[in-house]
């Protein structure tokens, strides 16, 4: 009926069978999507009347019957028909479908150089052989995967994120996008991934010298607030361990974009003696549920409620066993014991460090009435040296601080030097030391924090 | 795969897309060069010249052979090649 009293002033489009209906004569097959997608049809089937002079385009969706008659003017409008259909969801809106349209019809143009396969190239070999790879599968960087990588932010493909070290390369969030596809991260991990990136090229975190130092340091990412659950990271059971996609997928993105990006190849620019395992990726979350413990985000001068990411100049994970002490005065002379361990036993106000509470060593501060602010005094109280333990010959050991030393006390750690974080699971009388970069302080790198936005 | 695909490249796009080549010797002079018959007529008088104009030149010489020419050249010869030689001439067609 509707046909008849348009006569040719109706046009159907069809996105499934374009047979359908027989008849109508002014039939479009639209499986291909483009009009559909062009026009935003969400909602099918969409009337649509075209604007004339007097007025703008409108449109209704679903079958609502009076609202079609009056819409249309024709009063007696499918009159045999039910009152009321919502309609379905256009197959614009299938899942995945956006990304894929989007790509063909929409106005996304990326400016990464496109690398044609040959057809007898296998896909993850390819990516090896182009050394694109830390040495594991990447995910092959497709432009529909980097197309869905970017709708994980708001911000511009061609934003300008800095220059990565060390080759001091332009970066773009695109770029970036391209990288975190191959470490395996979802798009809603995007947003973290791109603050690490803010963070790592903070002047004062020094990656360019973390990149290139003999030493065993690469960035320690320390995830704080909302986000961290709203993404699942782990700070649980095993959270610096495997097993968590957010967890390895993010820490290896920033590594990622080094490589990639920055040029930062193990045995060119990386010349670190035996490096460490948390190259490939070092992320976690910490656990925040003590609301009487503050975080590392807190610490650093945000609110409990800000997404945070901490990078830390950091090597591998020395343990504490502490399975006795039941009193916070003896735990805490326990743990300042075993961080005098952090890279000699005689090398102080040098190295920087993150001690890791366990839930259990926290339960003993919280049980004893202290805060994280007592257990951090207790720690600088107990790691108070005098130089003359620990000057260079000092106990037999030709290490150790310079002579002008001897008469000073000297404190472990420097000012800002040691960090403190909660994480791990439930189980366990174990705490754990990230030791820090030999250059750590102002001269070297020092802890950075980035807002996740 | 039956169609192409397209990757979008991840690096600074300072290399040209295409696959490069190892770097090339600067000298030949101390230099173990293998030389690899693949099994096909008169590949052997073929190595035999080059072997003799390599020795003028002061390499190392380290003679190997294919199986069958048919074939790519088994995993442990390509791994004892490249342990043992800084680069390798195969004597490929007849």
């Amino acid at each position: 009926m509707l046909a008849s009293q348009l006569d040719n002033n109706l046009t159907v489009y069809v996105q499934d069978d374009p047979t359908f209906p027989a008849s109508i004569s002014h039939r479009i097959d639209d499986t291909s999507l483009e009009f559909s997608y062009r026009n935003a049809i969400e909602i099918v089937p969409t009337l649509i009347r075209l604007k004339n002079d007097s007025e703008n385009e409108s449109r209704i969706f679903g079958w609502d019957k009076q609202q079609w008659q009056e819409f249309t003017g024709i009063e007696n409008l499918g009159a045999e028909l039910i009152d009321f259909k919502p309609g379905c969801g256009s197959k614009t809106q299938d899942p995945g479908m956006d990304e894929l349209l989007a790509l063909k019809y929409g106005n996304q143009q990326f400016s990464a150089r496109r690398v044609d396969l040959a057809e007898s190239e296998d896909i993850m070999e390819a990516c090896f052989e182009r050394g694109w790879s830390d040495g594991l599968p990447v995910v092959p960087p497709t432009t529909v995967r980097v197309m869905r990588m970017l709708s994980g932010t708001d911000r511009n493909a061609d934003e300008m994120l800095g220059n990565i070290p060390p080759d001091n390369i332009p970066c773009t969030i695109e770029k970036l996008a391209i990288n975190a596809v191959m470490a395996g991260c979802k798009p809603e991990y995007f947003p973290v991934v791109i603050a690490s990136v803010e963070a790592a090229l903070q002047d004062r975190f020094c990656m360019h010298g973390l990149l290139c130092t003999t030493y065993f340091s690469a960035p320690v990412m320390v995830i704080n607030g909302p986000v961290s659950k709203q993404i699942g990271m782990n700070s649980g059971v095993n959270a610096l361990g495997q097993g968590n996609r957010a967890n390895a997928t993010i820490g290896r993105a920033l590594q990622l974009v080094v490589r990639n990006v920055g040029g930062g190849i193990p045995g060119g620019i990386d010349r670190a003696t035996m490096g460490n395992p948390g190259k490939y990726s070092y992320c976690f979350a910490e656990d925040e549920s003590d609301s009487n413990w503050n975080s590392l985000a807190m610490d650093r001068g945000y609110e409990r409620g800000d997404s945070v990411i901490s990078l830390f100049a950091g090597g591998g994970l020395q343990a504490i066993i502490d399975q006795q002490s039941r009193e916070p005065e003896s735990l805490a002379k326990s743990m300042a014991a075993s961080l005098r361990g952090v890279a000699h036993t005689k090398l102080f106000g040098m190295v920087d460090a993150i001690l890791v509470i366990s839930p259990e060593h926290r339960r003993v501060y919280r049980e004893g009435g202290w805060s994280k602010a007592d257990v951090k005094q207790a720690l600088y109280e107990e790691l108070m040296t005098p130089g003359t333990e620990l000057v260079r010959g000092a106990n037999d050991i030709a290490e150790g601080m310079p002579e002008k030393f001897r008469d000073i006390v000297l404190n472990k750690f420097q000012e800002d030097g040691l960090h403190i974080v909660s994480a791990g699971g439930t189980a366990g009388m174990f705490s754990a030391i990230i030791d820090g970069w030999a250059a750590s302080g102002s001269l070297g790198s020092q802890i950075v924090s980035q807002k996740i936005l | 795969m039956t169609s192409q695909t397209t990757l979008l490249d991840p690096t600074a796009e300072l290399m040209p897309v295409e696959r490069q080549l190892l770097p090339r010797l600067s000298e030949l002079a101390g230099a173990t060069i293998g030389l690899l018959d693949i099994s096909k007529p008169r590949g052997k008088e073929f190595l035999d010249e080059i072997e003799k104009h390599l020795l003028k030149l002061g390499a190392r010489v380290k003679r190997y052979t294919k199986p069958t020419f048919a074939r790519v050249a088994p995993t442990e010869l390509s791994q004892q090649i490249s342990v043992e030689c800084d680069a390798v001439i195969e004597g490929l067609a007849d």
